[in-house]
């Protein structure tokens, strides 16, 4: 009997375990690869917002959206900060600052609603595939004052 | 900006004054929005533009950090800078090498 209730506690001590670390490296995971819509839903609401949008949006060749909160003088969780990677024809012939303006106006609904800071990298794939692809770091945070 | 140009409160903005200083702008205005939350919410109506920090040169509204690095990295902000009469401190450093 011992034996039997104790190798039931070690297979459920191991699902626990494999939950809990799907769940942790889930929510650390700082990309936009979720691999259940349901669960980015509830864990990443702003990120799958904000990658839906610009998806339909700009139908892009890359998009890469990474949460840059952790930099900065926020809670641990929040999606404040991000920064957005965006290749798309959409900015054949646009300026700089329209492309920037464009990716704006998408994710309006997102900074009425808690987006606080947003990086823009926003080429054509034909300067994305003459630059190095290579995306640094934003600035370091300077303490802010609250949002 | 968030916060003066001598201390600045946030990443993007120090980014921008650093900028500026590397191409030898010392003098330029500046409006801690921090100071004043109508101005920090009237600026980004007025400009229709979400984040600070925001750049105007010449009275035209240039754009924000990552803007003012590309900029500066493609030489664009060399040629806004001499449109504005000012002339970049990067011009002698390379004349000097020449």
């Amino acid at each position: 009997m011992a034996k039997a209730v104790s190798s039931i506690s070690a297979k459920l001590l191991r699902s626990a375990f494999t939950a809990n670390r799907f769940t942790t490296a889930y929510a650390q995971s700082s990309t936009s690869q979720s691999s259940s819509a349901g669960m980015a839903d509830i864990v990443k609401p702003m990120e799958t917002s904000m990658k839906k949008k610009l998806a339909e949006a700009f139908k892009p060749s890359v998009l890469q959206i990474v949460n840059e909160s952790y930099m900065h003088n926020v809670p641990k969780g929040s999606e404040t900060h991000f920064k957005v990677v965006i290749v798309s024809d959409a900015f054949e012939g646009v300026q700089l600052v329209q492309r920037h303006r464009k990716v704006n106006n998408v994710l309006e609904e997102e900074f009425g609603s808690g987006l606080h800071a947003l990086s823009i990298v926003a080429k054509t794939p034909i300067q994305w595939e003459k630059s190095t692809q290579e995306v640094g770091q934003s600035p370091p945070c300077r303490g802010g004052a609250g949002l | 900006m968030k916060g003066t140009p001598d201390q600045p409160r946030c990443g993007f903005s120090n980014a921008v004054v650093q900028i500026l200083r590397f191409h030898g702008v010392e003098n330029f205005d500046s409006v801690n929005v921090l100071e004043d939350e109508d101005v920090r919410q009237g600026i980004k109506e007025y400009t229709e533009w979400p984040t600070i920090p925001q750049i105007f040169m010449n009275g035209e509204f240039l754009g924000g950090c990552d803007i003012m690095m590309d900029m500066h990295k493609n030489g664009e902000l060399i040629e806004e800078l001499k449109k504005a009469g000012i002339r970049s401190a990067l011009l002698e450093k390379a004349e000097n090498k020449d």
